[in-house]
């Protein structure tokens, strides 16, 4: 679909159309608003919120905590994942316990997290850091060692050494698997990282909506909610134009904001690899 | 043993079996055969005979299970800068541009790059492909690709050429225009040139010999001479000795139960 004038006009006017469905049947029904607020009621919220400074305040804490974990997650990830895909002695020692895991929710180490680490910034980049490593580690190392057997014997023949196999073939190799691993490893990030503000925190979006539920502040925690789609949605779409950036040479990139129509067979390997990353890696 | 040789390649009962998971599969059986120093030698077998596992072995990428096989007198130990390699398929790297993927050789080989950049545009000219150095693979038809792959062979002008049924993807009105190209620049560069097919045609038109494999287990059948003069033009293919020649190689197929060749 192409975003032209009339898909526009057609997009905002189901949007108003919802929001208008929405206020109504709060009204009629006369909903609680400790139950489902109006949408007036919430956007009422979100301004209180925004105009006193509070939530841009917590805001930034989380947008912190997030990058930072983000940051030394994906890191560690991507480095392990490549000692592990690269060294058999490393994989031997290392594969059983990545197994182990990989299907381990993650999250439910953020109360162990919490009480080691402390309420404060630490144990909430660790949260987000922990969660962000994993995708990173298994898409790194499956990049690294989908290398194309023909591509391999290739470099091989010119008598190239396994570093310059790793440089010139594997690396390249492995970069629509790595993106496709930060996209996800962005948004775990920021789970992780509320995840932990709601077992613990003194600061932090996460800490607001678990305080709000405790007042029964519905209306705030539909604001909230909407300004953390709004963040998780920006920080996707920075990971995608890095992501266009980096991978100039994948034609299936040039349409990577709308599906193409003229797609006959553009491999999509980051499409896919992101889709079996969210398979098989749990937050 | 084999004796001490200054063929440029010289196999001695090369012999090459595969572990599989059903036992062991013979893919090339003892097989004998010199090339020398500047010759065309063409090879013609039917699928599966072990023509891509004998120009692996030469290309020191797959180690023989025995026998020896010498280039320029030196046993065969592993890969060497002096071969230029095309596989059945182009293996293009879709990040680098046309220009780029035919610098590969001179990249690896840490080469002059801004020398060679010039010898690997003028090369792409002479495969048809002016215009194209900036593209990348996947801008590119099939045909395009191998002709880029062959570029690549040949950008670092090695001394030896081995190729893999290069034009087997390539239309037949290309295919016979990569003959003469093919053809010229090994007149013109005094090359050692493998050239594995599956085009009986083709094998006798290129070659100064053609080597004739029976099925699997892959040994040499015959060796056939071809005389014709050179420069050869597409016209000899309706040369009664050209005849002769095709119609022979066929024979050999046709009694061994050959069969796509
Ligand atoms: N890596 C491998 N493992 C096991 N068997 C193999 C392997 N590579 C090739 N073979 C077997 O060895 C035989 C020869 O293979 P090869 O690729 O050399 O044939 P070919 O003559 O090049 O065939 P084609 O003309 O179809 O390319 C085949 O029967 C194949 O099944
Ligand atoms: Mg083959």
């Amino acid at each position: 679909m192409r975003w032209s004038g009339r898909n526009i006009g057609l997009t905002a006017l189901l949007f108003v159309a919802t929001i208008a469905a929405w206020e109504a049947v709060v009204r009629v029904f006369q909903i609680p608003v400790f139950i489902l607020p109006a949408p007036t009621q919430v956007g009422m919220a979100l301004y209180r919120g925004l105009a006193s400074g509070v939530y841009l305040d917590h805001l930034k804490y989380t947008l912190l905590e997030t990058l930072l974990g983000f940051i030394v997650g994906s890191a560690l990830g991507f480095f392990l994942g490549t000692a592990v895909a690269m060294n058999r002695y490393v994989e031997f020692f290392f594969y059983p316990y990545i197994i182990m895991f990989q299907s381990l929710p993650k999250v439910a180490l953020a109360p162990l997290i919490v009480v080691w680490f402390g309420l404060g910034l630490t144990s909430k980049v660790i949260n987000a850091a922990l969660v962000a490593f994993f995708p990173l580690l298994v898409n790194t190392m499956v990049g690294l060692k989908s290398a194309d057997e023909d591509r391999v014997s290739l470099m091989r023949s010119l008598a190239a050494s396994d570093q310059q196999i790793f440089w010139m073939l594997r690396l390249p190799n492995a970069l629509p698997f790595v993106m496709a691993g930060l996209d996800v490893a962005m948004i775990f990030a920021l789970i992780g990282a509320i995840v932990a503000e709601f077992v613990g925190a003194q600061r932090g979006l996460g800490m607001l909506i678990q305080s709000m539920n405790f007042n029964m502040d519905v209306s705030g925690q539909f604001s909230i909610l909407l300004i953390l789609s709004l963040v998780g949605l920006i920080l996707n779409r920075i990971i995608m134009l890095i992501r266009r950036r980096v991978m100039f040479w994948d034609p299936s990139e040039k349409s990577a904001l709308e599906p193409a129509t003229d797609d006959v067979a553009a491999p999509r390997v980051g499409r896919v690899v992101a889709a079996r990353a969210k398979e098989g890696v749990t937050p | 043993m084999a004796p001490v040789t200054t063929e440029a390649i010289a196999v001695h009962d090369l012999s090459k079996s595969y572990a599989t998971r059903d036992g062991a599969v013979v893919a090339l059986d003892r097989t004998t055969f010199d090339v020398a120093e500047g010759e065309f030698v063409s090879v013609v077998g039917p699928s599966g005979c072990g023509k891509s596992t004998l120009l692996k072995i030469l290309a020191g990428i797959l180690p023989a299970s025995s026998g020896d096989a010498r280039l320029r007198g030196t046993l065969i130990d592993g890969p060497r800068r002096d071969i230029g390699v095309v596989f059945q398929s182009p293996v293009l790297f879709p990040w680098r541009t046309v220009l780029d993927n035919v610098l590969l050789p001179v990249d690896v080989q840490r080469l002059d790059r801004g020398r060679y950049a010039r010898v690997g545009a003028d090369l792409l000219g002479l495969v048809g492909l002016r215009g194209f150095e900036q593209r990348y693979p996947w801008e590119l038809s099939g045909g395009m690709q191998q002709r880029v792959a062959i570029t690549r062979a040949l950008v670092h002008d090695p001394a030896m050429l081995l190729m893999d049924e290069p034009f087997g993807a390539l239309d037949a009105m290309t295919r016979e225009h990569m003959n003469l190209e093919l053809q010229r620049i090994w007149m013109e560069r005094t090359k050692t040139v493998l050239f594995i097919t599956h085009s009986i045609p083709e094998a006798v038109f290129l070659g100064d010999r053609v080597l004739v494999m029976t099925p699997r287990p892959g040994r040499l059948m015959d060796d056939v001479r071809v005389a014709l003069p050179r420069p050869r033009s597409l016209d000899v293919m309706n040369t009664p000795e050209f005849g002769r020649h095709v119609h022979h190689i066929r024979a050999l197929f046709n009694v061994k139960g050959g069969v796509d060749a």
